[in-house]
């Protein structure tokens, strides 16, 4: 039984600099991540795992090599278009949240369907939409807080809600515990694996062998270049 | 992005920093305020110039006397005198109309009332027909009372009013400093022609005022020299050759070759093609005015939203990276810089308006608002908001994403 891949990456090289001082950041990556898989990337600082995550989550795109989101060569597409694959495929989960200071944590949350060209909305649709996914994530009080207002893991969980409004097909999470205190980190590792339990896909930077290993699977990365990946064990229960 | 939310984040974006937008908008306030202030000030100047050119009544030429250097008196010699309005009276072809004014102030008594300062205007008999005025009651003087120096006098209808209220003013006697005149007419309301009111004069002959009333010892050794003779002509057409004959029979006269003349004749169109040429080049100098400092605002503008730009640098990368386009970026940025200088202008617009109101009441000046200013102002203010906000906009607009979210 082979899931449907969502993530098809075909010999993926950045190059960095001009001339002797040319480095290659990634150095023929080729990947795969099937639908509803949890996977993590690891490796040491200037592995590029950065850079890896960066093509994946369509921020850049590769000096060569080819890159298929969801059966789309999004290798190939300008920034308009990439912009479109960030806001209906892609939800991002920042180490920093990354959320709009002075704005609700309803309005961050609503702020990717404010870009969403294709589907036409209400202002009261999109705050029905808003409102309940920041419920799924255990915000129901704290919607009208400003960032400032809320706890790291509270602020992360707004962040989460952003991510996770317009249905994207891949969830990117950089370091998502990396400000938080254990047991937010704890928190917020939950609601993941509650997620990737009901089926998204999610690929996570970490540093954490702990947190890697309750994933299926992690990539280790060396100097550009996949060094091993390892499964965990952990599987999808739906 | 619905405009509507655009509009939103950039009006958001302008309030979050009150005192800096405001400082940013001065420029553009101060331009937009500037252009119409000056706009109405040059109007109401020229509305009021035009006035009076008018109501000096049409086809006027004027005979003007230039002084030569002193005498061996030490005071001027030569110029026009008295005489020389008679004569073209008598000999010029085509003229309608010949006046001398000699102005006056005295004390004037009528029955219980006396009035302080009062100008007399002593003038020829062809006065209300070359200086458009009307006579409501009686008559003006002729000629051959000027030239009989007739102590009579002709009263401007605010004066007539103050002097003798309800009772008719006709054939009562008047007493102008020790002298007594008979009334025989009063004028019609001409009303305030720039600072002149010409309803609280005093009319009489000019031979009156010249043996009675001009009490300096200047206007006394001057004699019967006039400073300007004003003539009306019957025909635009004949203007051209009115005034050389003018200058013809004056030359003659003063006994002068015509390139030595101490005097000049000019028409109304000369005066209204001077004051033209004055107002249009007032006008091309506010334009520079208004434009350097619409510049100044617009690079002030510029300045600022490159400093928004900077300092939102990470709020563009969380925007990008859920899904804003480049031109999303730009119009947000566009929209913060055209509507801090849309409501610059607007504020320019209240204060350009008050400001003209305030000027006129404060200097006494007149002051005309111009609606095509206020248009023209607000719409260089609009034009200087989308051009130099333009930079900033596609600066954000063309950042990296990556390279925004790393931003601190």
């Amino acid at each position: 039984m082979t899931a449907r891949a969502i993530i098809e990456t075909k010999d993926l090289t950045q190059i960095y600099g001009m001339g002797d001082a040319r480095v290659a950041a990634l150095d023929g990556v080729s990947i795969s991540v099937h639908d509803g898989e949890f996977v993590a990337i690891m490796g040491p600082s200037g592995s590029g795992k950065s850079t890896l995550m960066n093509i994946l989550g369509c921020l850049s795109r590769p000096t060569s090599g080819a890159y298929y989101l969801d059966s789309e060569t999004v290798s190939e597409l300008d920034k308009v278009e990439l912009a479109a694959i960030r806001n209906k495929k892609i939800g991002y989960i920042f180490q920093s949240y990354n959320l709009l200071s002075r704005t609700t944590a309803l309005d961050n949350v609503i702020l990717p369907l404010q870009y969403d060209r294709e589907t036409e909305r209400t202002t009261e649709e999109r705050i029905d939409v808003a409102t309940k996914v920041l419920n799924m994530v255990g915000l129901v009080d704290r919607i009208k807080h400003q960032p400032q207002e809320l706890s790291g893991g509270q602020q992360q969980r707004v962040a989460i809600a952003r991510a996770l409004v317009n249905n994207p097909v891949l969830i990117m999470a950089d370091e998502p515990t990396g400000n938080l205190d254990s047991k937010s980190g704890a928190e917020i590792m939950q609601l993941l694996h509650d997620l990737h339990d009901e089926g998204a896909t999610i690929v996570m930077v970490t540093h954490s062998t702990e947190i890697a290993s309750h994933t299926e699977r992690t990539i280790h990365l060396l100097d550009g270049k996949i060094d091993k990946i390892i499964g965990n064990g952990k599987k999808a229960t739906k | 992005m619905k405009s509507s939310e655009v509009f939103n984040i950039a009006w958001a974006a302008i309030l979050k920093n009150k005192v800096r937008s405001l400082l940013t908008m001065l420029g553009i306030i101060i331009g937009v305020g500037a252009v119409i202030v000056m706009v109405a000030i040059s109007a109401g100047t020229e509305a009021t110039i035009n006035e009076e050119i008018n109501s000096l009544g049409a086809n006027l030429v004027f005979v003007q006397s230039t002084f030569t250097r002193g005498g061996a008196s030490g005071m001027p010699e030569g110029g026009l005198v008295y005489d020389d309005a008679a004569a073209i009276a008598d000999g010029v072809d085509g003229v309608s109309g010949v006046v001398v004014e000699q102005s006056a102030s005295q004390t004037i008594k009528a029955g219980g009332v006396v009035l302080d300062a009062v100008t007399l205007l002593g003038s020829t008999a062809d006065f209300p027909s070359v200086r458009d005025m009307s006579i409501a009651d009686g008559r003006y003087f002729n000629d051959l009372e000027v030239d009989r120096n007739q102590k009579i006098a002709v009263l401007g209808s605010s004066l007539a009013e103050e002097l003798f209220g309800e009772t008719d003013p006709i054939g009562q006697d008047i007493t102008v400093g020790t002298t007594r005149l008979v009334v025989i007419g009063v004028l019609e309301e001409k009303g305030l022609v720039g600072d002149v009111d010409y309803d609280s004069r005093l009319y009489m002959p000019i031979s009156v005022v010249l043996d009675k009333f001009t009490q300096s010892q200047f206007s006394r050794i001057m004699g019967d020299r006039v400073r300007l003779i004003y003539v009306e002509v019957e025909d635009q057409e004949n203007l051209d050759d009115i005034i050389l004959q003018i200058q013809l029979l004056l030359a003659k006269r003063h006994d002068l070759p015509l390139e030595e003349a101490d005097f000049t004749v000019t028409t109304q169109q000369d005066i209204i093609g001077t004051q033209e040429a004055t107002t249009a080049a007032f006008r091309s100098l506010l334009g520079w005015v208004a434009g350097v400092s619409l510049i100044v605002g617009g690079i002030g503008i510029m300045n600022i939203m490159l400093v928004s730009v900077t300092e939102r640098t990470r709020e563009i990368g969380i925007r990008q990276s859920i899904g804003a386009t480049p031109n999303d970026i730009r119009w947000q940025f566009l929209t913060e810089a055209l509507l801090l200088s849309l409501v610059g202008g607007l504020i320019g617009v209240v204060f350009g308006v008050g400001g003209a109101w305030i000027f006129g009441s404060v200097s006494g000046m007149r002051t005309v608002v111009v609606t095509e200013s206020i248009i023209l102002a607000f719409s260089s203010a609009a034009i200087v908001g989308a051009f130099f906000g333009f930079y900033p906009a596609n600066k954000a607009a063309e950042l990296d994403p990556i390279e925004a979210l790393r931003h601190e």
